[in-house]
């Protein structure tokens, strides 16, 4: 007799788990289902090199939603997230750091362009105010633009209220954050290229569009919401890096009694015989578990056409699935380092290394950057932003060693010569990466004890993350609120009955929110009135 | 990082107590002396040295910069001739203040006009964009040059010992050059402070130079330097808003409720309504049209025997405390919030406690009783207070 749970969740991600500790906290027997050998999915850590920790993939954190870390009491479970302080943007001869000092950051863009200093504050006062305008859509679940049930569309006449009564100037903002690029936005304040190149980058990560790409505006806000202890737009580094948040969450779960199995990979989503309804799992090692419900924290084309059997689905609903933009288009190289990589422009010491190092010279840079997966190749020169955690959190690394993070774009999943070939490429793009660097700190190289490179097609094969897609799917305006993942089905439901969805396919999208695994495990709390399945 | 101005070599070593602060990016002393009462004195009873360098000052030349001024500012610029200065706030196309300042009409040159513009925010952009179609250099000189404020009723006497030059001549709001230890620099007859006073613009390179020549010309009319402790006891006694205290710019307000009008803070006598169209003159128009704003800034007597019963009624001994508060409080009348007390501080000279309030008009008359929410031993009382007119204090000399 198989053993039967009242809800198995699919992958023990960030999201997964969320959901997880959520029904467990209502009383459900749940079970969490990882393929891999640790939890966190692609909020992983790994030592992968001994004596180094990597956060292997995504690498800061920002976006995790403050009512999650309330209401499941983090902090007790391990959450420590530690100060990413401040921007240093490699320039060829010269540098443009920005920190956490008002009067330093003032001065160093005024060394740039008075214009743009006295522009600064005042972008930085109208993104605060559009993101305290747009946050709360990351915490409502969207609407089904079909329904008429008006309580649905409470919270969205809520912000179309506030829309209404905000200033000509912010309505006007807005509409160009959802239709600009972030260059031709960011133009309309700023002449200093490395500091609009470096800003426009937050505009493209994860999606495949280049920062003169139409829409890449809105990504920008979407970067601008992350908030630490009530401080917008802070981002952090968890201590022993971003996997240590997973397994917090994980602890959680397991203390409101959720169960959690690693190395368990499930094959495929059993269903009724009448074939509309989730009934269970079976493991990829035969192994069959019955549940009340089905969630999978899987990105939309796993969760619909790799682990259900084909031709249950409606057309049109499958059709959509297929459509869905995943286009990966960024990867990762971790290195383990014997010393710290020297700037050759650098305003001395080492504290500019502390946050954020951006390669991003200029706007034109990024946009040949694109250029180049435009067709098929990674960059030639990528956009890179390093993170060197061992500065804050000396416990990811030996004493007096370090690791350093570089997220790269872009990597195209689809080569010219197909995904596949990211094998035959893969140490070239890593090369590339190290060499592009190099070109800003020439002593890299010397001090490199380990290189650890992720592409795309890694991220599919080893992640499951379709197309390498680090937010499982597009961060693109029609693939968002009551569009994401598919127009009719943002709340978190399937066309199958008991089978649900809670990764960052859905609603509100990626980056580390879990706000997805919450309000998707609320809104079936709802739905079966609290009641285990 | 903070940074020190030009007067820091000398400003560095008087600041026993290490008690800085930071202005707009510079270091600024809060206090030199033991404590900055004595500071206070000197700026009312002697004469003191007080370090603005921190303030944005921007340099504006060329046939038309006359005009980027006039379409600015609420005030006449046409009548600002060369050795004029203008205290006056300036506005968006709302008709909100973007920040107040003094603008030097300094000589002309290369056929077009000169002028110094001071504020306490950066103007760069602002002016640049305003600048559009018209012929005008815009220099931002803030690292240029020094400034420094040589205040109170001698102040006259050591500028004159200083520069062996005679400033009977120079009038209120008016400037000149002069020379002081070989140094060109100029003088213009304005301050934070309410009193007779002038502030010195010097090339920065020279400021070193200039402090030693005004401290050893001060020396027998015992000047002082003086911190932002005792320029804040002053400048409230004087009546003079604070930028982010006392209102907050058009530019960082994030609600209806934190822009402010000229009429709105006391500077209503500053808006011409007459002159040619400037930025935000439509929306000024429709708002005296609409009968003015429905809050007005005043100045408040607090009523210090209130205070000194809360204080009995604990058993303790009245206090005062000797700096100026900026921490917004609640105002009332007939048991209602009626408005926000911004500035609050004990004049040592008029001995009372004084305030600057927003309140709604229909309180803001002079003489209206309203009251203010004192705290002792963390018990929320209230107090009574008058509405006055300001300035509090306000002595010839200022002017003569």
């Amino acid at each position: 007799m198989a053993e039967r749970y009242d809800a198995v969740i699919i992958g023990g991600g960030h999201n997964g788990l969320t959901t997880a500790a959520y029904l467990a906290k209502a009383g459900w027997k749940t079970l969490v289902l990882e393929k891999r050998h640790i939890l966190g999915g692609a909020t992983t850590s790994d030592e992968i090199v001994p004596g180094y920790t990597f956060s292997v993939l995504s690498y800061v954190v920002s976006l995790l939603r403050p009512e999650i870390i309330r209401e499941l009491e983090l902090p007790r479970h391990g959450l420590d997230i530690l100060p990413l302080d401040g921007t240093y943007t490699a320039v060829p001869g010269d540098y443009l750091w920005r920190r956490d000092d008002h009067a330093a950051t003032m001065r160093e863009i005024r060394r740039w362009s008075k214009s743009d200093a006295d522009a600064y504050e005042e972008y930085g006062q109208l993104m605060a105010d559009m993101a305290r305008f747009i946050k709360p859509i990351l915490g409502i679940v969207p609407p089904d633009p079909t329904s008429i049930d008006p309580r649905d569309w409470l919270g969205v006449m809520g912000l179309a209220r506030d829309f209404a009564r905000l200033p000509e100037r912010q309505q006007a903002a807005f509409i160009g954050l959802m239709t600009m690029s972030a260059a031709d936005f960011l133009d309309q304040w700023f002449e200093t290229d490395p500091l609009k190149a470096t800003m426009s980058a937050s505009g493209i990560i994860g999606t495949f569009l280049g920062v003169r790409s139409p829409g890449t505006a809105y990504v920008l806000l979407h970067h601008y919401m992350g908030e630490i202890d009530g401080a917008f737009r802070a981002w952090g580094l968890h201590k022993g890096g971003t996997g240590a948040i997973a397994s917090a969450i994980a602890s959680a779960a397991r203390a409101l009694g959720a169960e959690i199995r690693t190395d368990a990979g499930v094959a495929q989503v059993r269903l009724s015989s009448s074939g509309d309804r989730a009934t269970g799992v079976v493991l990829e090692s035969g192994e069959e578990i019955n549940a009340g419900v089905v969630v999978s924290s899987a990105d939309v084309r796993r969760t619909f056409l790799q682990l259900l059997e084909p031709g249950v689905l409606p057309e049109d609903f499958e059709a959509a699935v297929r459509r869905f933009k995943f286009r990966g288009s960024s990867g990762k190289v971790n290195l383990a380092l014997d010393a710290l990589p020297t700037f050759t422009a650098n305003p001395g010491g080492t504290e500019y290394l502390r946050g954020a190092v951006s390669i991003s010279p200029a706007v034109e840079y990024m946009e040949r950057a694109y250029d180049d997966a435009k067709y098929g190749r990674f960059s030639r020169r990528p956009y890179v932003d390093i993170v060197i955690p061992s500065l804050v959190d000396p416990s990811v690394a030996p004493p007096g060693k370090h690791v350093m993070s570089c997220f790269v774009q872009y990597a195209p999943y689809n080569l010219a010569e197909g995904p596949a070939d990211w094998e035959n490429q893969r140490e070239a793009f890593g090369n590339t990466v190290i060499d592009t660097i190099s070109e800003y700190a020439p002593n890299l190289r010397d001090v490199i004890v380990e290189a650890n490179v992720v592409t795309p097609w890694d991220m599919e094969k080893e992640w499951g993350l379709s197309e390498g897609n680090i937010f499982h799917g597009e961060l693109s305006l029609e693939q968002l609120f009551f569009s994401r993942p598919i127009p009719g089905w943002s709340r978190y439901r399937t066309p199958i009955q008991d089978y649900w969805m809670a990764g960052s396919s859905t609603h509100p999208g990626g980056g580390i929110m879990a706000a997805n695994g919450r309000l998707a495990a609320l809104e079936l709390l709802k739905a079966k009135k609290g009641k285990v399945a | 990082m903070t940074v020190g101005t030009a007067f820091h070599p000398r400003t560095a070593p008087l600041n026993a107590k290490m008690q800085w602060r930071e202005w707009s990016g510079f270091f600024a002393a809060s206090e030199y002396h033991d404590s900055h009462v004595i500071e206070y004195n000197a700026i009312r009873e002697a004469a003191a040295l007080i370090d603005v360098s921190p303030l944005f000052k921007y340099e504006l030349r060329g046939p038309d910069a006359l005009r980027l001024v006039d379409r600015l500012i609420t005030r006449d610029a046409t009548k600002l001739t060369p050795g004029r200065v203008f205290y006056t706030p300036w506005c968006d196309e709302h008709g909100k203040v973007v920040d107040d300042g003094t603008i030097h009409r300094l000589d002309d040159a290369d056929g077009g006009q000169v002028i110094r513009w001071t504020a306490a925010d950066p103007q760069y952009r602002w002016l640049r964009m305003n600048a559009h179609g018209l012929d005008v250099d815009i220099a931002d000189v803030t690292e240029r040059d020094a400034a420094i404020a040589l205040q109170g009723p001698l102040a006259r006497k050591v500028l004159e010992a200083a520069t062996g030059e005679d400033f009977a001549g120079l009038g209120y709001f008016r400037r000149r050059v002069a020379r002081l230890a070989g140094i060109a620099i100029d003088v213009s007859r304005t301050g934070y402070t309410g009193d007779l006073g002038y502030e010195l613009w010097i090339p920065a390179k020279r400021a070193v130079k200039a402090w030693d020549a005004l401290v050893a010309a001060g020396e027998p009319y015992r000047i002082r330097p003086a911190g932002m402790l005792a320029l804040d006891v002053t400048r409230l006694e004087a009546g003079l808003v604070l930028i982010e205290v006392d209102y907050t710019s058009a530019v960082h307000s994030h609600i209806p409720a934190q822009n402010f009008s000229p009429y709105e803070i006391g500077m209503g006598r500053l808006v011409d309504l007459a002159k040619a169209d400037y930025v935000g003159k439509r929306a000024l128009l429709a708002e005296v049209a609409a009968g003015g704003p429905a809050r007005r800034l005043v100045g408040l007597d607090i009523a210090w025997t209130d205070i000194e019963a809360l204080y009995a009624a604990e058993g303790l001994a009245p206090y005062a405390p000797p700096t100026v508060s900026r921490a917004p409080v609640p105002l009332q009348a007939g048991g209602r919030q009626v408005g926000r007390v911004t500035s609050t501080g004990w004049s040592p000279l008029l001995k009372k406690m004084i305030a600057l309030a927003s309140v709604g008009v229909a309180h803001a008359g002079s003489g209206s009783r309203v009251q203010v929410e004192w705290t002792v031993e963390a018990k929320r009382r209230l107090v009574s207070a008058t509405v006055v007119d300001l300035p509090f204090f306000d002595p010839p000399r200022k002017r003569a």
